[in-house]
């Protein structure tokens, strides 16, 4: 079994894939805005940097993409680190200045948000981790990604058009560290910002409530390969139905 | 048409370990620019998600999604053309296309761009029409080029 050498503690591997994964293991505070247990590690944001004393290449390493090695030395707040800590998260302040998210990590670093904004940026909140892209990749329909590059580079729907290929399963949502993403209900219709994606929502067949995306269910219903029990119905009456059903079976004849 | 055409393309890219950038750059060499519904259809030949199609496509400099003209003009600006004066370059064939850099002319035929660096920076100041490569250029010589691809110079 190997062993990774972390603030000068040995500690065991034990299946963890980085650095990172031990480090949360092991109590040891790393701040990330782009890590998500559920999704694969892309090194983004950059805060989870940390200093390689031997066993890798020497120097900073993002430590989300840093595979858990045997003899791997890090050490997770050297001067060396807090400092360069301190350059991206002004960065990410410059990109996103009204991301919460930032702001609180920006005072629990000591960095003070500037006066002025160097330059406007397009959007106010969007720190292009790519959780979203990732999330949609994985589990809705790849209808957002990544489009242009550097100072352009944004997370968008191809050609700038609404998100047509959006489930509306809002997976985005979920997993957005600053909020950018908003979904909200008017009418029957589900409608996402800031991709301008709009579906329809479903009605229970039984209620009339409606419960969930009609892109959704059609979704499910392809990937899964088999009618799953009581599409047409929300999941109140789904169970209502289904105690009905069970009652009759085991209770023959009985009134309700 | 167009999804004949793209179909001819992708079967021509038979592997699918990397094959969309090349894809991509056939595509415009037939249609000199990336169109979008020729995107769509790309994702669907390919099987992959059209958002990725569109991040590749707007990644590279080197592709357009706008319609470009007949003939593509690039003026060098890398280190050794900018310091010959690479400006002045595009400065005059502004002048005489009546476009600005990045534009298209009117009628179709020229399309004016400038690029980061040729790979000839000992032929500086450099300017390139299609396949062409004009080194040493002189600023005066820009009208008489023009003109010759304007007569139909590069048709065949």
């Amino acid at each position: 079994m190997g062993f990774v050498t972390i603030n000068g503690r040995s500690v065991p591997i034990k299946g963890a894939k980085t650095v990172l994964e031990i480090a949360r293991r092991e109590g040891i505070w790393i701040p990330t805005l782009c890590n998500h247990p559920g999704l694969p590690p892309y090194g983004a944001c950059r805060l989870c940097l940390v200093e390689v004393k031997a066993g890798a290449k020497p120097g900073l390493a993002a430590s989300c993409t840093l595979p858990a090695t045997d003899g791997l030395v890090v050490e997770t707040d050297t001067p060396r680190v807090q400092r360069t800590r301190k350059i991206l998260i002004k960065l990410l302040l410059e990109r996103a200045p009204e991301a919460e998210v930032v702001k609180d990590l920006a005072k629990k670093l000591g960095v003070v948000p500037p006066a002025e904004q160097v330059a406007a940026p397009e959007t106010t909140r969007c720190i292009l981790c790519g959780l979203c892209v990732r999330a949609c990749e994985s589990i809705g329909s790849s209808a957002i990604g990544f489009a242009f590059r550097g100072s352009r580079r944004k997370v968008m729907p191809p050609f700038g058009k609404p998100a047509l290929e959006c489930l509306g399963c809002q997976a985005c949502v979920q997993v957005c560290p600053t909020g950018e993403v908003v979904f909200t209900i008017s009418g029957n219709r589900l409608q996402g910002e800031p991709w301008r994606s709009e579906v329809e929502l479903k009605e229970c067949a039984s209620c009339g409530r409606l419960f969930a995306p009609r892109p959704l269910v059609e979704h499910l219903k392809e990937r899964f390969g088999f009618d799953f029990a009581g599409e047409e119905l929300c999941p109140e009456c789904r169970r209502q139905a289904m105690a009905a059903k069970l009652a009759e079976t085991i209770l023959p004849g009985a009134q309700g | 048409m167009n999804d004949v055409d793209v179909r001819r393309i992708v079967a021509s890219h038979p592997d699918p370990e990397g094959r969309l950038l090349s894809v991509l750059e056939a595509i415009q060499q037939r249609w000199r620019y990336l169109p979008e519904e020729v995107l769509r259809d790309v994702a669907q030949e390919l099987q992959i998600p059209l958002s990725r199609v569109y991040g590749v496509a707007t990644f590279y400099a080197a592709f357009s999604l706008e319609p470009r003209g007949k003939h593509l003009i690039s003026v060098c600006h890398g280190t050794a053309c900018h310091v010959k004066g690479a400006g002045q370059f595009t400065e005059r064939l502004e002048k005489a296309l009546g476009i600005r850099e990045g534009e298209t002319t009117e009628d179709g035929l020229f399309t004016l761009e400038a690029v980061r660096c040729l790979g000839c920076c000992s032929l500086s100041p450099v300017i390139r029409i299609d396949g062409t490569t004009y080194g040493r250029v002189r600023p005066e010589q820009i009208p008489e080029i023009v003109a010759q691809w304007r007569g139909g110079k590069g048709d065949d």
